[in-house]
């Protein structure tokens, strides 16, 4: 595993692409250096003197450019609001590269890969389809959001070639409801063209409830999921046991084990 | 500029330690700092038998500050010893178990394994766990209860060869008083503090913000009690203290001191900035050479009060 470094960074950008989503770009050498995609980093977003927020915000790693790292967020409380307060020119703590990344499986043959994002769950699923793609797989990109004003990444995702669908909750756009029932129908229609739904994995990352329902659907039709967990963190590192998760071979903690899984091990409801 | 302190007749190089629960067993910081530096190292708190924890959440953040209810996972006393132990006496620091257990057999049973072949420099015993044996005083934990924590200390006493350390909670009316049975029952020195009762609730569905509903509350915002618990017990006690609670830089490890500390543990702060001992190490040194304090020693419990 790469070595994890705590990088104070330049801020090179901080931009609002769409309703409450934005993307940071950050100067971060030494994390982007021993990153891959599906790992996460933390960030702290006090001042280095300030006591309050004390805990950092897990985001998952948009994209490695060079020695840049961008990180596409969703504001929803008060750190991620201070987050995208700070400016070009301001300076940030992150620690990173955290956690594993999604197992891609060799280059090459012509499997399929079905990636479904819920919500600001997109952001570590851009890089992941961008190597899919040039591992020479097959990449259907479901997008999830709330309303169309909510939904992201989907020029850039057909750009680099994967066929993309949208549901958003209200409908505005695309299929209305959540992108589970997009994900269902599409693998009806695939399975009565193909016949072989079991050679198609899936990667997901979303709210809970999604991943639970992902994890389902995937085990009723004998399917590989692969899914990126969200929990509260503290370290980050594997030294509070924080941010357990229950798994079928007991407590695992997301940061260090995860945040990848494979959707069989996780045992959704905890009691 | 001296920084050893002596504890138990153990000899530390520095008074900064890392706390129980907050620094893994250390290799998950190795990226972030040399742990050479480390005063001393006190492992996570493990109990006689392995421990699955409690339900999540088991963290959320609170004003300065956070709640943990992690419920002592561990793999037991006896994995520690054969397989987590051996490595962290490779660090080049000072090493402290941390036991903890639901009678005092369980705790007297944890002495005996770390008397084996590789044994810590010295034993931090938490005593913030279920008082299951005098339940029918009232007191939830054996460290609000001056006779079990008696008999727990003096028990343990018996059986470790290394030095041992009383942890108490601070949840209690009199903690001078429970630090004075620790001593007179044989410990060679108290930490002080443990996490603070607290519990936090979501206003929107009603729900508590931890899966066990109540959690331990410790962070900057514990400071200022951490801080008096330390100069309670200085006044009354003749004993060595190691003072915790929500240090974030130098100048809060010397406000313990001046309350009364000889040493104290780093916690909360290992976990939101990993690097953090060397800075606050750093800064410590700083203040003391400002001060003109040639040894760490001359500081402790230097309060001035009254005109
Ligand atoms: C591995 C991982 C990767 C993530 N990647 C992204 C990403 O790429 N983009 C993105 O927009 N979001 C991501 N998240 C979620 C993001 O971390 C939270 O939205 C953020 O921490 C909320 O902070 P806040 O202070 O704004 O919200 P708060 O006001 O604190 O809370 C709002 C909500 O966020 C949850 N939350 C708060 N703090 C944390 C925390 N420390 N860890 C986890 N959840 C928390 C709360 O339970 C609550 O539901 C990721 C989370 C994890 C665990
Ligand atoms: C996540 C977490 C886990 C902890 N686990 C233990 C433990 O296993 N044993 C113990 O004696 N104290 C444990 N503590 C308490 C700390 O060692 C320390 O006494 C307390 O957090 C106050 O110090 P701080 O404010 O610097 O964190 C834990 C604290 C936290 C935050
Ligand atoms: S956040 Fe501390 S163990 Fe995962």
């Amino acid at each position: 595993m790469g070595k994890k470094t705590d990088e104070i960074c330049d801020v090179a950008s901080n931009k609002k692409i769409a309703e409450d989503h934005f993307i940071l770009e950050i100067t971060a050498p030494k994390i982007a250096k021993n990153a891959v995609p599906g790992q996460f980093v933390s960030v702290q977003v006090r001042e280095e003197r300030a006591t309050d927020p004390l805990i950092r915000i897990p985001l998952g790693i948009y994209r490695i450019k060079g020695k840049k790292l961008s990180l596409l967020y969703k504001v929803v409380g008060r750190g991620t609001r201070m987050l995208s307060e700070k400016k070009k020119g301001k300076k940030v703590r992150v620690l990173g590269p955290l956690g594993n990344g999604f197992m891609t499986g060799a280059p090459g043959g012509k499997e399929k890969a079905v990636v479904v994002a819920g919500g600001h769950g997109v952001a570590p699923l851009v890089s992941l389809t961008e190597k899919l793609i040039k591992d020479g797989k097959r990449v259907v990109f479901l997008i999830g959001a709330r309303t169309k004003k909510h939904v992201v990444c989907d020029a850039e995702l057909r750009k680099a070639g994967a066929r993309v669908c949208v549901s958003t909750e209200d409908g505005t756009r695309g299929k209305k409801g959540y992108v589970t029932e997009l994900l269902k129908e599409y693998l009806k229609t695939t399975e009565s063209k193909e016949k072989k739904a079991q050679g198609v994995t899936i990667y997901a990352c979303g709210p809970k409830p999604m991943l639970e329902e992902v994890s389902r659907i995937a085990k009723e039709r004998k399917m590989k999921a692969q899914v990126s967990l969200d929990a509260y963190m503290v370290c980050g590192i594997g030294a509070c046991l924080g941010c357990a998760v229950k798994t079928t071979t007991g407590y695992k903690m997301v940061c260090k084990d995860g945040p990848v899984f494979g959707s069989e091990e996780i045992v959704w409801k905890e009691r | 500029m001296d920084l050893t302190v002596t504890i138990g007749g153990m000899k530390f190089k520095n008074p900064l330690w890392a706390a129980s629960g907050t620094f893994g067993c250390g290799k998950e910081f190795v990226d972030f700092l040399d742990l050479s530096e480390v005063g001393a190292i006190v492992a996570k708190t493990v109990t006689l038998n392995p421990r699955e924890g409690n339900s999540t959440p088991r963290v959320v953040e609170t004003p300065s500050g956070m709640l943990n209810s992690i419920g002592l996972e561990n793999k037991g006393v006896e994995h520690f010893a054969a397989e987590v132990l051996p490595e962290m006496k490779r660090y080049g620091t000072r090493v402290i178990a941390s036991i903890s257990g639901f009678s005092r057999q369980e705790f007297v049973e944890c002495a005996r394994v770390l008397s084996g072949k590789s044994t810590p420099d010295a034993i931090e015993i938490n005593l913030s766990c279920p008082n299951v044996r005098h339940g029918h005083t009232k007191c939830l934990l054996m460290a609000q209860d001056p006779k079990a924590t008696k008999e727990v200390i003096r028990a343990v006493k018996k059986r470790a060869k290394a030095p041992i350390i009383a942890k108490l909670t601070p949840n209690v009316t009199d903690i001078a008083e429970i630090a004075r049975a620790a001593k007179d029952a044989g410990a060679d020195a108290i930490s002080l503090v443990n996490t603070y009762f607290g519990m936090a609730i979501d206003p929107l569905t009603m729900r508590p913000l931890l899966g066990n509903v109540v959690g331990g509350l410790s962070g900057p915002a514990i400071r200022p009690m951490a801080v008096k618990a330390v100069w309670e017990v200085y006044k009354k006690v003749k004993v060595a203290i190691i003072g915790i609670g929500g240090i974030m830089n130098g100048l809060d490890v010397a406000e313990f001191m001046i309350a009364g500390a000889n040493a104290v543990q780093i916690g909360t702060t290992n976990l939101v900035e990993p690097g953090a001992m060397t800075r606050i190490l750093r800064e410590y040194k700083e203040y003391l050479k400002k001060m003109k304090i040639s040894s760490a020693r001359n500081i402790v419990g230097r309060l001035k009060t009254g005109g």
